[in-house]
């Protein structure tokens, strides 16, 4: 059986990304390492709480040659414009986290919603990389 | 915090509920210092009663679920990342660094820095994959003789290893 482990999102700012995914999302840090002599590259993971065997790995843009310059200003400019990558999140209340969200300065781009799965509401991370929040509906 | 449209939450709320948000509190916001007043006025009780409703519900005091989720927090923390003691006691919400310590000794039976110490670096522990060690880990010099010579042939391997899974 193969499962889910974690997946990885580009962030124009490290320190940033954290502060959001922790400060704002309310999320635990699972990893934040940085190795010396690979460049100081930092392995820096994030967790929502209570589900602490899944992972978004916040990862710089690296410099060249791990990734050449211009690959890394297409990087740049898509997840900048929202296309570089979506996470698709849940919660029991969206229409409370969403308001909770808000006051810590989350500006969302959709507001909940109610859809044929359930509530939905949108935001972005300060990268830019989309994230959904959906209570879904049981059936 | 609104109600959510009643097409979705049509039933009553049950009374364990409101202790529910009480220690959703906890959860989401020990990393502020919040206290066992913040969880009672979250819960919508009194202290005193919302003390005793709490252990009644959940086994334990409200204070003890928050002290103990601030030190697990803690503990991953220093078993995880690189962070000094210090920004560790801060991130999960103590004031002090000397009654974190008294606290946590008092826990785990070690101080912070002896309970980091009997783990491997966090380094070993971190699922970094071997695509990337071997992405970031190459020498970047670039003025190797052979770039001017027709690209030369890479030995097999050495670069790149096809079923490299550290995890």
């Amino acid at each position: 059986m193969i499962r889910f482990s974690s997946t990885q999102l580009w962030v124009h700012d490290q320190a940033e990304a954290l502060d959001f995914y922790t400060k704002k999302l309310g999320w635990e840090v699972t990893s934040d390492i940085t190795i010396a002599e690979m460049g100081n590259f930092r392995w820096l993971a994030v967790a929502p709480a209570g589900q602490p065997d899944v992972a978004v790995v916040l990862m710089a843009i690296p410099p060249a040659p791990v990734m050449d310059a211009a690959t890394a200003e297409q990087v740049r400019d898509l997840m900048g414009k929202g296309y570089a990558g979506t996470l698709f999140l849940t919660t029991e209340d969206c229409v409370a986290e969403v308001e909770r969200l808000k006051t810590r300065g989350v500006e969302f781009i959709d507001e909940p919603e109610e859809r044929p799965y359930g509530i939905d509401a949108g935001f972005h991370d300060p990268s830019g990389n989309h994230l959904r929040l959906a209570q879904l509906r049981q059936f | 915090m609104t109600a959510s449209p009643p097409a979705l939450l049509p039933a009553p709320v049950p009374p364990a509920r409101h202790l529910l948000r009480a220690r959703d509190l906890a959860d989401t916001r020990y990393t502020e210092p919040i206290s066992v007043d913040d969880m009672a006025r979250a819960a919508g009780l009194s202290r005193a009663h919302f003390s005793a409703e709490f252990r009644r519900t959940f086994g334990e005091t409200p204070h003890a679920y928050l002290l103990t989720r601030r030190l697990e927090r803690a503990a991953s923390l220093l078993r995880a990342t690189e962070y000094s003691v210090a920004a560790i006691c801060m991130e999960v919400g103590w004031a002090s660094v000397g009654s974190f310590t008294t606290s946590f000794r008092r826990c785990f039976g070690v101080t912070p820095t002896g309970y980091r110490a009997s783990f491997p670096p966090a380094k070993d522990l971190a699922r970094i994959p071997g695509c990337v060690l071997q992405a970031y880990g190459r020498p970047q010099n670039r003025t190797f003789r052979e770039d001017d010579a027709a690209a030369p042939a890479r030995p097999s391997g050495q670069f790149r290893q096809p079923k490299e899974d550290t995890r």
